[in-house]
């Protein structure tokens, strides 16, 4: 049994125990232990990812027991891609935190492990228990991150974040609890050979517990009407913490292509095609609907988490279309948003603290030090964002869309890309000229900004400029991860029935 | 016994969403808290209401109650009772910074 497979899961565990261990110490010293274990499990994710990249399906049994009975994690393609994408943002989060975002509270840097071990769960669990359990690792380091700092706006966008999690969390339970009691497992590849095989006395019962899953999982991943929570508790929070919560969406999009691909999947008995009437159209609203907010916005943190918002949309749009291609660019496209949204936040996070008291709101204000500077970054980060070559937006965009050709919703999916993404530059470039041009020549800048400052920011873009330059490796492994879901019998064979020699003894 | 586990479910939960949809964070609190009871009863009886027979395997003994639902719903009470107390001092936080007990954070919305 490879062991390889929990030190994802390990490392920031360890480095949260650590951390905790050592809360009185000196800033720097913490600090240091958050960031070489954020850059270490890039390193752990890229060896999982070479281990996976044969199209093998690594099980790990904790406590050597078989699955069903004993709880297994499982790394493939794409928990392997999941894996690299949350520790490449969380170490170039890290790098721009330790430059004195991490200081508004004491915990900062715990918290921060703490998330890291939940979504790194979530990604690797093969249980449904499980990941219910990493579900609320993972969201009760995000209200103690969410609220770092305090203040009115930001408790009361905490509270309605706190409270809407807990309603889906008890939701959640509801759909387990249910399909525990019709087929008497949570293993989810056990699951899915169970509703493969299911009486017709239960397809309904079975089909309501997975649209009860589908409403937690489109809540986490903003889905239209459920998105209602995102701008405020992204926007109000402090924005390196926005710009990890910048994974937190995909978490859900990609329990949705996990449960639904394996377990609804489209040969897998009476449930095929659950989700069919549902994904796509509310995906389609989603963009629209954070486009409307991207054009009403008044503050750039909060254009930031309305595209959040658009790009959630977007990805489930690409889930929604299904085969292959699709799920392949939408892989592309999670991994290029991810970066992209994040680099708009830690931008929009270094441009407020420049203006000082005008904050990020989109009025006239200082004019910004070092000349060109910033509005060079700003209009390279909006190039990606809006998917204008020759970025990768572009690139995820224009990939998502050529899956659409042949689909009967063509001729929707093109319209609402084409039309939100024209929408999305216009408010982009109005936010633009309002920051860089409209300036108010009493207003005092704030101090210079120090190189190191930048280094996460950097680093996202130029993840953001590898993911164009190795544009056709980065396809060809998320086209694998997606033949990989289209086809789920790898995945059930390697988990239900192992070999021999990987027996437990 | 199963009709009246199911009543009971049913009106744990119709309280708990309608709590929950109050105005005020007092009543949510509560509503989340009843909500929390409902899962737990539920997850309990996944696993079927069996009378006085024993969890793990003994000899001479054919019927056996599930205990998995057993384990499921004491890690569910855990997380409710915890994120409940996180709840309650979010609601005490919001209460002081905001000068009003309202989820809106305003008298505005008051019902």
């Amino acid at each position: 049994m490879n062991h390889w497979v929990i030190a994802p899961l390990l490392l920031p565990l360890l480095a949260g125990v650590i951390l905790l261990l050592v809360r009185g110490s000196a800033m720097q010293a913490r600090r240091l232990i958050s960031a070489v274990a954020s850059i270490a499990s890039i390193g752990l994710a890229v060896m999982l990812l070479m281990q996976v990249s044969d199209g093998g399906v690594l099980v790990y049994r904790l406590g050597n027991w078989q699955a069903p009975f004993g709880i297994v994690l499982v790394a493939d393609h794409l928990a392997a891609i999941m894996l690299l994408v949350t520790a490449i943002l969380a170490t170039c989060v890290v790098l721009y935190a330790v430059r004195g975002g991490d200081q508004s509270g004491r915990y900062f840097h715990l918290l921060f492990q703490l998330q890291l071990f939940g979504l790194n769960g979530a990604f690797l669990t093969g249980d449904l228990f499980n990941l219910f359990v990493f579900f609320e690792v993972l969201l009760i380091a995000s209200y103690g991150l969410l609220l770092h700092g305090g203040g009115a706006n930001r408790t009361r966008a905490g509270l309605h974040y706190v409270v809407l999690n807990l309603i889906g969390s008890t939701l959640f339970l509801f759909a387990v609890g249910t399909l525990y009691g019709v087929l008497g497992t949570l293993n989810m590849a056990d699951l899915a050979q169970g509703i493969g095989s299911l009486d017709d006395d239960n397809v309904g019962v079975v089909r309501a517990a997975g649209l009860l899953l589908f409403v937690v999982f489109a809540l986490k991943a903003a889905l239209a009407p459920l998105h209602m929570w995102l701008p405020g508790a992204y926007s109000y929070t402090s924005l390196p913490v926005a710009a990890m919560f910048a994974i937190m969406t995909k978490v859900g999009a990609y329990a949705i292509l996990r449960v639904y691909s394996l377990m609804f999947g489209a040969d897998n008995g009476p449930t095929a095609g659950l989700l069919d009437p549902w994904l796509l159209p509310l995906a389609l609203l989603t963009v629209a609907a954070g486009t409307v907010g991207l054009l009403a916005s008044q503050r750039l943190a909060e254009q930031a988490a309305y595209l959040v918002v658009v790009s959630a949309g977007t990805l489930l749009t690409a889930f929604g279309l299904g085969g292959t291609a699709a799920v392949s660019a939408g892989l592309y496209y999670l991994a290029h948003t991810t970066f992209a949204t994040a680099a708009l936040f830690m931008l929009a996070d270094i441009i407020s603290r420049l203006r000082g008291p005008v904050s990020d709101r989109l009025i006239a204000g200082p004019t910004l030090p070092h000349g060109q500077l910033f509005p060079g970054l700003f209009l390279l980060v909006i190039l990606a964002v809006t998917g204008i070559p020759p970025l990768s937006g572009f690139v995820g965009k224009f990939l998502i869309l050529q899956s659409a050709a042949d689909s009967v919703w063509m001729s929707w999916v093109f319209g609402v890309l084409l039309v939100t993404s024209l929408l999305g530059i216009v408010a982009m470039a109005r936010s633009g000229s309002q920051i860089f041009f409209e300036v108010d020549s009493a207003a005092e800048p704030a101090a210079a900004l120090q190189a190191a400052d930048l280094a996460g920011l950097a680093l996202l873009l130029v993840s953001g400029i590898a993911l164009v330059i190795f544009a056709g490796p980065v396809y060809d492994f998320s086209a694998h991860a997606a033949a990989q879901l289209m086809e789920p019998s790898g995945y059930l064979n390697a988990v239900l029935n192992p070999g021999i020699a990987e027996l437990p003894r | 016994m199963e009709a009246l586990i199911t009543l009971v479910i049913a009106v744990l939960t119709s309280c708990g969403v309608y709590l929950s949809l109050r105005g005020r964070t007092f009543p949510v609190v509560l509503g989340l808290t009843l909500l929390s009871y409902a899962v737990n009863v539920f997850l309990f009886i996944t696993g079927r209401l069996i009378l006085a027979a024993p969890p793990i395997i003994q000899d001479g003994r054919v019927e056996y109650a599930d205990p998995l639902p057993q384990a499921l719903v004491l890690t569910a009470i855990v997380i409710s009772f915890g994120m409940t107390a996180f709840v309650v001092i979010l609601s005490l936080r919001a209460r002081a910074e905001l000068g009003n007990d309202h989820v809106d954070g305003d008298e505005a919305g008051r019902r």
